[in-house]
């Protein structure tokens, strides 16, 4: 199985979920320019972190109209996976395939700490090895991670299940108080009707090892790894 | 020719950067002031050849496409000539 891993002018964690699937997934990675337009040799593509286009405009706004993105949407349309990582979950947004935006932290802080998030839902290919309700520990840094979406979005979320992880305390109690940048609902992280396109604001990945303060986001990409293998065999 | 655009979060999106500006607006003693909500606002020089008709379609186009977020933001286009 084959990760990609897309690189736009302002990308700046491309690197450290490169090494995270070469180092704890095991298995080969490419970076695929913005400018690329052939997905084909891939299983899986990550839109990382950081400040494509310098968040000009809207935070993802400029990202949705480079060349790879048609293609994303071809390759997220035929059901193949797709994992949006902070500015990737921001282009997502933007691009149409995440409903909602994520608009500026209602304290206005860019927020650099490790947060806790409550898993919601293993019923995705990105979370089915771990258990529904498990406490991950896991950094954010953003200035626009304010996620909103009208009500019925809302409802649909909630009625399908498509809230995948929600900022809570360390015991797991989603509350006001750790609900650091304002989301609706507290939402971290969401996934797309069909369950194969998911975007979080937490960097999983750089959350792989305890060095770093916490290896909780190892379960995401176990389960990616898994899900990709089983499609394989 | 020349187009403006007006770009503004919808009622009801929280915009903190004009609830921070409303207070330092406060600070500095300006009295009355019930609520400041920022936007943007896009200048577009247009070249001679374009049409009114033509012009007013593809910024309104743009304004809706690239300029605002639907989800999140309203727009406005003027068309100066």
């Amino acid at each position: 199985m084959k990760f990609g891993v897309i690189v736009f002018p302002g990308s700046n964690c491309d690197h450290d979920a490169y090494h995270v699937i070469s180092k704890h997934v095991g298995q080969p990675v490419d970076f695929i320019w913005h400018r690329d337009t052939d997905l084909t040799s891939f299983d899986a593509v990550i839109i990382p972190g950081g400040f494509s286009y310098g968040d000009y405009l809207r935070a993802g706004a400029l990202a949705r109209f480079s060349p790879v993105m048609n293609e994303v949407k071809k390759f997220a349309n035929a059901g193949r996976i797709v994992l949006g990582i902070c500015n990737g979950f921001q282009i997502l947004c933007e691009a149409g395939l995440l409903p909602g935006a994520l608009i500026r932290n209602r304290e206005l802080h860019f927020i650099c700490e490790h947060v806790c998030v409550r898993l919601e839902t293993s019923d995705t290919p990105f979370t089915w090895q771990v258990n529904p309700g498990a406490v991950l520990r896991l950094p954010i840094a953003h200035a626009d991670g304010n996620y909103v979406c009208d009500h019925a979005t809302l409802d649909e979320l909630r009625r399908e299940e498509r809230i995948v992880f929600r900022y809570c305390d360390q015991q797991g109690n989603v509350t006001e108080k750790a609900n650091l940048n304002g989301s609706l609902d507290n939402i971290a992280g969401i996934c797309n009707r069909e369950r194969n396109v998911l975007g979080l604001m937490p960097h999983p990945e750089r959350a792989c090892e305890e060095l770093l303060g916490s290896s909780d986001g190892r379960g995401i990409f176990r389960s990616l790894a898994a899900t990709l293998a089983a499609a394989a065999a | 020719m020349k187009a403006k655009v007006y770009v503004n979060l919808k009622p009801g999106i929280l915009d903190p950067q004009g609830k921070a500006i409303h207070h330092s607006v406060e600070l500095l003693g300006f009295k009355g002031i019930a609520d400041i909500r920022q936007g943007k606002y896009f200048e577009i020089a247009i070249d001679s050849s374009v049409g009114e008709d033509q012009a007013r379609e593809a910024i309104g186009r743009m304004a809706r496409d690239v300029l605002s977020n639907p989800i999140i933001e309203d727009y406005r286009v003027e068309i100066e000539a």
